[in-house]
C-alpha cells in the first residue's frame, strides 16, 4: 500500500495513529511528555478531522474512568499518559482489564516521582505490569505508530478483549523527530476496522449490569478468565503483526532479535535503548566479538518460552532494566527473563540503566557487553545487579 | 438466574458482566431482618405515601395510590417507614418478627 514518508515527533506519530484508528471517545489529562500527543489530537478534533468526542478530564484517574464508562457504553476508546499519570490511574487500570474493555493507551515512558523527574524510564509501565493490560514496547517512532494501530486490533480481538498499552520512550521518542512511513488514512482505518462490541450498556433491548460486586465465591473465577485471555493473546499479537506486515511491509512479532543466531553474548531489553544497542552490537562485531541482542516487543503477556528459545545458545546474557523493583536484587525484566531461563545454564547478569532519563550511549553498552562476556568466562566477576553510569563518589558530572 | 453457584470460570460471563436485567429480584434481602418487621395499620393510614417514598428497598406495596402492605421478601427491617410516618401513633409500626402480619406481594 502507498505510504507517506514523513518527519514527525513520536508524539505526533502517536496522535496520527490514534486519529486514523477512529476512536469514539478520548478522555485525557495532560502530563509531560505525553501532552503534545493529546495537543495534536485535540487539534484534529478542533479541525473536524476526527469525530471522536474529546473529554478533558480533571485527572488521569478520571480520564481512565471515563474511558471505562465509554467502553461500557460500547464505543472505541483511547487515552494517553506518562509516569505519575499512569500511577494515578492505577486503580482503574485493573478495572479496565477486569471488565475486558479494549482501551488503547500510548504510555510515553516517564520516571515515577520522587524525586520529580519528567524524563524517560520504565518505572511507570513496570508498576502496572500486573494490572492485566497487554504491554507492547516501541523501539522508535515507526514502531510506536505501527504498534498503536495494531493495539486496537489486538485488544478488540474476540479471543483477547483486553486493554492495550503501547510504550514509547519519553523525550527520546516522543520529542525527537524521526523519519517514518505512515499509512494513508483510509488504509490505516481499514486495517483497524470497525469496533463491534458484543455487549453494551446502551443496548436497551439487552440490559446488562457492569461492574458488579463479586464475593469470595466467584472472584477467583472472574480473574482466571483474564489469565486465559492473556494466554490467547500471544497468537493474536503475532497474527495481527503478520497481517500488518502485509499492509505496511513491516511485520511484527513478540520479540525482535538482532544478530542473535550465533551470538556468544547478548543484551536483552525494552524500548529505544535497544536501538542504541544495535550500534554497540555492530561496533563489537566489527571488533570480532560475537554480540547480539534480543528486544522484547510484547512484554505482557510475557513470552517466556520464546525468550528461552531465542537465548538458549547464548552463553552470556545481560538484561537491561530501565527501572528498579526496590527490595529485589535485579530489575523486573531481569527477574522475569531469568525465570524464563529456569533450568538453563546460561550465565546471566543485570544492568540497571537510564533512570530518570539518564542517557546511555553505545560505548557504555559495549562495555557492559564486554564485562558480561568476561564474567561469563570467569575472567572478572561481576555483581548480579550492576549499573551503567551510576556515580558512587566523585565521578564525572553528567551533561544534560 | 444466569449464574449457578457451581459454575466455573469457563461458564460465567466475561468481565463479571451480568447479562440479564432485574437479577436483584432473585436475592431475597428480607432474610437480613434481625427480629423486627413493619406492620401496616389500614385504619390509621392516611395514604400520604411517605413510607413508600422513603423505603430504600421499594418494599412498601402501593395499589391505586393506597398502601396495601409490605413485601417481606425484600424488607430489611430498617424502620425508616415507621420513622417517617407522620400519623400520630404511627400507621406503620416495627413489631416483632413473630407477630402475624398481612403480607402483600
Amino acid at each position: 500500500m502507498k505510504q507517506d514518508r514523513v518527519t514527525l515527533t513520536g508524539n505526533d506519530a502517536g496522535a496520527l495513529a490514534l486519529k486514523q484508528a477512529m476512536p469514539d471517545v478520548v478522555a485525557v489529562y495532560p502530563i509531560t511528555p505525553q501532552t503534545e500527543m493529546m495537543h495534536k489530537f485535540a487539534e484534529y478534533v478542533a479541525d473536524g478531522k476526527t469525530a471522536a468526542q474529546f473529554i478533558n478530564a480533571e485527572s488521569e484517574h478520571s480520564a481512565m474512568s471515563a474511558c471505562v464508562g465509554a467502553a461500557a457504553a460500547g464505543v472505541r476508546t483511547a487515552t494517553a499518559t506518562a509516569g505519575p499519570g499512569l500511577a494515578l490511574m492505577w486503580e482503574v487500570l485493573y478495572v479496565a482489564a477486569a471488565l475486558r474493555y479494549p482501551i488503547v493507551m500510548p504510555v510515553v515512558s516517564r520516571a515515577l516521582s520522587g524525586p520529580i523527574n519528567i524524563h524517560c524510564d520504565h518505572s511507570d509501565s513496570m508498576g502496572a505490569r500486573d494490572a492485566g493490560w497487554v504491554q507492547i514496547f516501541s523501539e522508535n517512532s515507526q514502531e510506536a505508530y505501527d504498534n498503536i494501530l495494531q493495539a486496537f486490533r489486538i485488544g478488540e480481538h474476540p479471543d483477547v478483549q483486553l486493554p492495550v498499552m503501547v510504550m514509547l520512550d519519553g523525550f527520546i521518542l516522543s520529542h525527537t523527530m524521526e523519519v517514518l512511513n505512515v499509512l494513508a488514512d483510509e488504509d490505516a482505518s481499514g486495517f483497524v476496522g470497525e469496533y463491534k462490541p458484543s455487549k453494551s450498556l446502551l443496548d436497551l433491548k439487552n440490559p446488562i449490569t457492569v461492574g458488579a460486586l463479586v464475593l469470595p465465591d466467584f472472584y477467583f473465577e472472574c480473574r482466571w478468565q483474564q489469565v486465559e485471555a492473556m494466554r490467547r493473546s500471544f497468537k493474536v499479537v503475532e497474527s495481527i503483526g503478520a497481517e500488518y506486515g502485509k499492509v505496511s511491509g513491516r511485520t511484527y512479532g513478540l520479540l525482535a532479535p538482532y544478530k542473535l543466531e550465533d551470538a556468544e553474548v547478548a543484551l536483552v531489553g525494552l524500548g529505544s535503548t535497544m536501538g542504541t544497542a544495535k550500534v554497540a552490537v555492530d561496533n563489537l562485531r566489527a571488533q570480532g566479538v560475537k554480540a547480539g541482542l534480543l528486544s522484547i516487543r510484547c512484554y505482557r503477556p510475557f513470552p517466556a518460552p520464546q525468550i528461552k528459545d531465542a537465548l538458549k545458545k547464548v552463553g552470556a546474557i545481560a538484561v537491561l532494566d530501565r527501572s528498579i523493583s526496590y527490595g529485589l536484587e535485579g530489575g523486573p525484566l531481569f527477574n522475569e527473563v531469568r525465570s524464563a531461563m529456569f533450568g538453563a545454564q546460561n550465565y546471566m547478569t543485570n544492568y540497571i540503566y537510564g533512570l530518570g532519563g539518564r542517557d546511555v550511549n553505545p560505548d557504555e553498552l559495549a562495555s557492559a557487553i564486554r564485562q558480561t562476556l568476561d564474567a561469563a568466562k570467569g575472567k572478572a566477576p561481576q555483581q548480579l545487579m550492576n549499573t551503567i553510569g551510576l556515580r558512587e563518589a566523585g565521578g564525572k558530572p553528567m551533561c544534560l | 438466574m444466569p449464574i449457578n453457584s457451581t459454575d466455573g470460570y469457563k461458564e460465567i460471563p466475561a468481565g463479571a458482566m451480568i447479562p440479564e436485567p432485574a437479577t436483584a429480584l432473585a436475592y431475597k434481602t428480607g432474610a437480613w431482618r434481625t427480629g423486627k418487621k413493619p406492620q401496616h395499620d389500614k385504619e390509621k393510614c392516611t395514604n400520604c405515601l411517605f413510607c413508600w417514598l422513603f423505603c430504600p428497598d421499594s418494599a412498601i406495596v402501593v395499589k391505586d395510590a393506597k398502601i396495601v402492605g409490605v413485601n417481606y421478601d425484600y424488607c430489611k427491617g430498617c424502620g425508616l417507614c415507621e420513622s417517617e410516618c407522620p400519623v400520630k401513633g404511627k400507621a406503620i409500626k416495627m413489631v416483632d418478627e413473630a407477630v402475624g402480619a398481612v403480607c402483600a406481594k
